[in-house]
């Protein structure tokens, strides 16, 4: 008699998916025609080695889409969903249940607002004032979810956080004494 | 003077600004690396220095440097300390760097506590704001609990711009710390009729969020969210309650019936929204189709709609029909959409969808690849058995065609799934599956080798009759192997080559020629190969070896045996060389083994029957989850202590300071697990309802289920006969596609012969209702098989419990937030509230650090003693629950014999005997008594099967059938029925559970009645009474195979020959000699087991058998027996 430890044999593939399931947003990605990254936003908080892995990734895998192709991919578990401005791409990527239209839509919004703050943005606004890019998102989006639908509001916001960020910057640059 | 020499200095400090610093790293972009080295250099000389404003401009450079990748996690303490300024400029930039910086894991966010909590108590808004924006960044369980009170407070603020970022940060806080919903969740619902509409509609994304994933909790909501439905004018609020109702609506049917009205009004909206979406899209084109995409949105909620009205198939037909259109466009985002729509469909209405396969099919040309992945998904849902073959070979042709390895990965998984999809389902002809696996290893470069090995090795195993085959396209294989190893390793391809030898090993009887397989497999190229292949190669071999030597065995000339001895002799050395132990130690045992072998062979001993013995024996699969279900079995207790837990004073004394630090999560979500087993088990069944009916929860793939039915052996199963017209050898040659035809041949056939079987039905029935099998198209069920296909299905442990609790994802933070939000709130459910701390916040800022430590470190010292404390409590609320078990149990019995009094049904007498003729099979006659005057019938005896023990069921039943009883039985009137059951071991007692289910009819009614029992196969009653002489007695005790044991019975008075008969009686002994005062006994077991016992007046038994566990269990029921009387 023969005894011998049982064969497991599992049919399906497991496909490994990160287990951060949080808000409807994970990352927004901005980078240029070259692969340099202009922007990035998580929304859930992840290693540094993992965001390197998704940003590497979501490089390679936009940049190698043809033209006129559709502006939505499936990665692992997530949707992304990119579209081109000029030289730059907007990569966003949201959970499975997400519409890709609204995506769309949002990424539409942050350039509008782009545009507003800027006045015409273009590619170097974004990387000389990278901190005021981030500003204008984290009012429009908040840990995955819109925030402010009112182009108007975020507009005054900024505006007004501006205010005092420049009034404290000619107060510190007036000499002490 | 003075003036310029103090700006020259501050210059000197912004000497590189961020512009500076992105300037200098556009223009050194061929040294950019060595450029940015000199860049934190200098950032790290500006960090030391103990001006803010340096400090922040370094930490804005170096949040830009992050982005770029490098790694800044050095800093992170400079970042708290730009955080904690108290200037707004620097404040924004210190939490923006913490935002892109910190993570989890990151240690100084301990330190942020106080700091973020007196910036969220600022009375500036942005400073509250920009501390919110942060924190919902990097938030912490710590931190989610530590502030949790204070951004509740938060969300009642004056300005609208702090609550509407406060609620929205809820739901983080939720996430990372569950006990804060229930008291949040009534100022959270409160603001979802905030004035503003910014706060609002924050609200209704954190509540739509919530209820999307726990829908049943959420329902009492419902008509609030039906009047913000009517009211709302913001289009993005509106489609996020539209969604929630998808959600909201398969629990309640009747909101579907109400929701259609307000759906129709607000269509108009929701299409004028998309059509601005789409002119975003800047292509005015597609503007025309945005009703379409308006409707496509509506899809998602109208399925989960008419899951509450039936007849809905009409509309749901059109819908594909305009999806048709969607996915014939020319736009690549719609065809995407139309597709993913499609997809939608094909879950709850696969049949309107499978008339659309050649557009999905047509996709799969398409030159952009997320439609193709698409198409991919759509096709899975839509095989079935008749359309498998072909969509199979389009598949494979668009392997060959595919450029890029992830799409051919994909391609390749995808089919491997569709192919194997509910336990093979729609797989009519194995032999076709093979050869397609087989033509999937000529991929070049895909790393799924793995996956189509695994799948071999599944077939192979589970379809029986498929082993002939399968072994012979193995060998082929391992025959090529060169052609798959060839150059250099293909990524993991050669994996193949595993599944390959352990098919040709284990099921060797099969193979044509044993002799040059063999040979294949110890090719001196084999030792290329990654190690755990070459150690299945080795065992294999052996196998191989066995199967040769039984091949000639009784053939006078030995040298073919004595070449494959040769054989392995000559090559297994290069494998005991080998680097890998496992390879090694195998090769070195087997070597040594066949020597050995070599040495009985040149002297002519028979050897085969040896050899073969090491390889005795049938392998069953066994599911995957098994291990896990396996029961506990009753008395043990897993977390009873093993030895005495160490005194307390030692532990106080002893513990480091690390342990309570480790444990203080676990102490910080207390009782969540102690839910009672009622509880869990009903809200296992409102999960899996719901599961099946939201459409946005993407299910496991249904568990195998059985297909097929087990046949009792394999003699039943039709050996297949292969047919020769299929030429098994030709490497290259795509030899599905040969099957595809002999199949649709077949199937051609088949129909035939059942139009005439059908013609002469009809014949027959002429005069009846005429022609209504005129059969069409060939239906599903129609097709059948090419042969019967025995698909055995997994083994699970005895008695294991079938459950759905792994289909969760344990570590989902979904699962903590299922809370049931209508009780009232507990005083201990409150949110942390800092009471003694506030103090300390008032102290100089100097002394804030050191109370933020002091106050951190408390509660753990504390926890020593309370936890020990609530250990206690939590052994209490075990036992009490044990307790509680244990009565239900009571309860249930005794509602049990109240069953058994009230129809006076027989405790039913059941004898259980041995069948010699069989060894494994054990008849068991049960006497069915009917002692209530009613009249009983349609009974149907059932017993769950064991691994040990099946009952046999007729052919054709499933293994969970059960059987009908012959007969039925008038009042007082009772009959015998027989059962026979197959065992495989019979040294151990067995209990198998079984039901009795019996319809009770008298005048007035007739009822459906249950009857749980439990069979109890005793050792003894394996054994048969068999006569045996003293001689051939005594020689057997002298053979000295028999192991011996010996008991006492207690207390047995009764005269001798009454204490012999009665173990005669009970337990199938027969009396071989009796000598006054002692008496031998023996008997034997159906599988040829001999017992013997002495027996002596003295009422001391002794004992002897071959095997020792019988023995053993045998003498305790003889001790039992006597322990009765």
């Amino acid at each position: 008699m023969r005894v011998r430890v049982c064969v497991c044999v599992c049919v399906r593939a497991c496909v490994c998916v990160c287990v951060c399931v949080c808000c409807q947003m994970r990352f927004l990605l901005l980078f240029s025609r070259q692969g340099k990254l202009r922007l990035q936003k998580w929304f859930t908080a992840m290693s540094d080695r993992e965001r390197k892995k998704i940003i590497r990734e979501m490089t390679t895998m936009v940049l190698a889409r043809q033209p006129r192709s559709s502006n939505f991919l499936q990665w692992k578990d997530l949707k992304i969903i990119y579209k081109r401005y000029a030289s730059l791409y907007f990569c966003l990527g949201v959970e499975a249940q997400e519409n890709e239209l609204l995506a769309l839509e949002i990424i539409h919004r942050y350039v509008e607002l782009l545009d507003k703050y800027f006045g015409n943005v273009c590619e170097l606004d974004i990387i000389f004032n990278f901190e005021k890019a981030y500003f204008i998102l984290d009012e429009f989006l908040m840990g995955g979810e819109i925030q402010e639908t009112s182009k108007q509001t975020v507009n005054r916001c900024i505006e007004a956080s501006d205010m005092l960020q420049e009034t404290m910057e000619e107060y510190m640059s007036k000499p002490a004494f | 003077m003075a003036l310029k020499i103090v700006k020259g200095s501050i210059d000197r400090m912004f000497d590189k600004n961020l512009q500076d610093l992105v300037r200098g790293i556009r223009n050194h972009k061929e040294d950019e690396a060595k450029y940015i080295s000199t860049c934190i250099d200098e950032i790290k000389q500006e960090l030391k220095q103990d001006n803010i404003a340096v400090k922040a401009n370094a930490v804005c450079k170096l949040t830009y440097l992050q982005m770029l990748g490098y790694d800044v996690s050095w800093a992170a303490f400079n970042i708290v300390e730009v955080m904690s300024s108290s200037k707004f400029t620097y404040k924004r930039i210190g939490y923006l760097a913490a935002s892109q910086c910190f993570h989890e894991s990151t240690d100084v966010i301990m330190l942020t506590t106080n700091q973020i909590r007196k910036d969220l108590s600022s009375p500036n808004q942005y400073d509250t704001g920009v501390a919110l924006t942060g924190l919902s960044c990097f938030v912490t369980p710590d931190l989610a609990r530590d502030l949790a009170n204070d951004i509740m407070t938060l969300m009642s603020h004056t300005k609208p711009y702090i609550r509407k970022k406060a609620v929205l940060i809820m739901y983080k806080v939720f996430l990372k710390y569950p006990e804060s919903l229930r008291p949040a969740f009534p100022r959270l619902k409160e603001k979802l009729e905030d004035p503003d509409p910014g706060v609002q509609s924050a609200a209704v994304n954190v509540i739509c969020e919530l209820a999307r994933r726990n829908p049943k909790n959420y329902l009492s909501l419902a008509p609030l969210f039906f009047k913000l439905m009517t009211s709302s004018t913001n289009n993005w609020v509106l489609i996020k309650i539209i969604k929630l109702f998808g959600a909201l609506t398969p629990l309640e049917p009747r909101l579907g019936k109400k929701l259609i009205e307000p759906l129709t009004n607000l269509i108009h909206r929701i299409y004028l929204f998309f059509s601005q979406i789409l002119h975003h899209l800047s292509a005015i084109t597609l503007v025309c189709f945005s009703w379409l995409i308006a409707f496509l949105f509506f899809i998602t909620v109208l399925i989960s709609l008419s899951s509450g009205m039936p007849n809905h198939s009409a509309s749901i037909q059109l819908c594909v029909q305009k999806l048709r259109i969607l996915i014939e466009d020319s736009d690549q985002n719609l065809k995407y959409l139309g597709l993913l729509a499609m997809s939608k469909i094909l879950k709850t209405h696969p049949k309107s969808v499978q008339s659309h396969k050649d557009l999905i099919l047509q996709c799969l040309d398409d030159k952009d690849e997320s439609i193709r992945l698409r198409a991919l998904d759509l096709l899975y849902g839509m095989v079935s058995k008749k359309n498998l073959m072909e969509i199979v070979k389009k598949l494979m042709l668009h392997v060959d065609k595919a450029e890029g390895t992830t799409y051919r990965d994909e391609l390749l998984t995808k089919i491997i799934d569709i192919c194997s999809q509910s336990n093979y389902q729609y797989i009519t002809n194995f032999e076709w599956y093979i050869s397609i696996l087989v033509e999937l290893t000529r991929l070049e470069g895909t790393r799924h080798g793995h996956l189509i090995a695994s799948q071999m090795l599944d077939v192979a195993i589970r379809v029986k009759a498929i082993r002939v085959f399968a072994v012979a396209q193995m060998a082929t294989l391992l025959d090529n192997a060169h052609m798959l190893t060839g150059n250099t390793q293909r990524n993991g391809i050669c994996e193949v080559l595993y599944a390959a030898a352990w098919i040709c090993g284990e099921f060797s009887e099969h193979l044509e020629n044993p002799m040059e397989t063999l040979e294949a497999m110890l090719r001196p190229k084999v030792a290329t190969l990654p190690g755990h292949i070459q150690a299945v190669y080795v065992q294999n071999a052996a196998k191989l070896f066995a199967t040769v030597l039984k091949s000639q065995e009784g053939n006078t000339d030995s040298t073919t045996a004595q070449e494959a001895s040769q054989l392995m002799i000559d090559r297994l050395p290069l494998f005991v060389q080998s680097a890998n132990l496992e390879v090694q130690e195998r090769a070195s045992c087997i070597l040594q083994l066949v020597k050995y072998i070599q040495k009985l062979q040149q002297k002519d001993v028979e050897v085969s029957e040896e050899v073969c013995a090491l390889f005795a024996g049938e392998l069953n699969p066994v599911a995957p989850k098994a291990q896990k279900k396996v029961p506990i079995p009753d008395g043990l207790d897993l977390d009873a202590w093993i030895n005495e837990p160490p005194s307390e004073s030692e532990s106080e004394d002893e513990q480091p300071k690390a342990i309570f630090s480790k444990e203080e999560p676990k102490h910080s979500r207390p009782r969540h697990t102690e839910v009672d087993e009622k509880e869990l088990a009903r809200r296992r069944e409102a999960r899996k309802q719901e599961q099946a009916n939201n459409p946005f929860y993407i299910k496991a793939s249904p568990s195998s289920q059985k297909v097929y039915q087990e046949t009792p052996g394999v003699e039943h199963i039709p050996v297949v006969q292969i047919d020769l017209s299929v030429p098994l050898k030709v490497p290259g040659l795509p030899m599905s596609d040969q099957y595809v035809k002999l199949e649709e041949e077949r199937r051609q056939k088949e129909r035939a012969e059942k139009k005439k079987k059908d013609k002469k039905k009809r014949k027959e029935k002429r005069s009846g209702r005429g022609k209504k099998h005129d059969s069409g198209p060939e239906s599903e069920e129609d097709i059948t098989p090419a042969h019967m296909v025995d698909i055995v299905t997994e083994e699970m442990p005895e008695n294991a419990l079938p459950s759905d609790d792994d289909e969760r994802d344990p570590a989902d933070p979904h699962k903590a937030l299922d809370i049931d939000l209508d009780k009232p709130l507990a005083d201990s459910e409150k949110l942390p509230v800092r009471s003694h701390r506030a103090a300390e916040v008032l102290k100089s800022p100097a002394e804030d650090e050191e109370g933020e430590n002091v106050s951190s470190l408390e509660p753990k010292k504390k926890s020593s003693k309370e936890k020990r404390e609530k250990k206690k409590d939590k052994d209490k609320d075990r036992k009490v629950k044990m307790l509680f078990d244990r009565r239900l149990l009571r309860l249930i019995s005794v509602m049990l014999t109240f069953i058994f009094l009230f129809y006076s049904f027989d405790r039913k007498a059941y004898d259980i005997q041995g069948n010699l003729q069989d060894g494994s099979q054990v008849v068991v006659s049960v006497i069915f008594e009917n002692k209530c005057d009613s009249f009983l019938k349609s009974m149907e005896f059932n017993v769950l099967d064991s691994l040990n023990s099946k009952l046999q069921r007729p052919e054709g039943s499933g293994p969970h059938d059960s059987l009908t009883i012959p007969f039925q039985l008038p009042p007082g009137v009772s009959n015998e029925a027989r059962f026979v059951f197959t065992v495989q071991s019979i040294i151990m007692p067995q209990k198998l559970k079984g039901t009795l289910t019996f319809i009770v009819k008298n005048e007035e009614s007739s009822t459906h009645e249950k009857l749980d029992f439990k069979l109890h196969f005793t050792c003894t009653s394996y054994l048969i009474t068999t006569p045996c002489y003293s001689d051939a007695f005594a020689k057997l005790l002298e053979s000295g195979d028999l192991k011996s044991s010996s008991i006492r019975l207690e207390g047995v008075n009764m005269p001798f020959h009454h204490l012999l008969a009665r173990i005669c009686f009970h337990h199938h002994f027969s009396v071989v000699e009796r000598i006054d005062s002692c008496a031998s006994m023996y008997s034997r077991s159906i599988q040829g087991h001999h017992v013997c016992l002495l027996v002596k007046i003295t009422v001391s038994v002794d004992a002897k058998c071959d095997e020792p566990t019988l023995l053993g269990n045998v003498l305790d029921e003889i001790k039992q027996t006597f322990s009765q009387c």
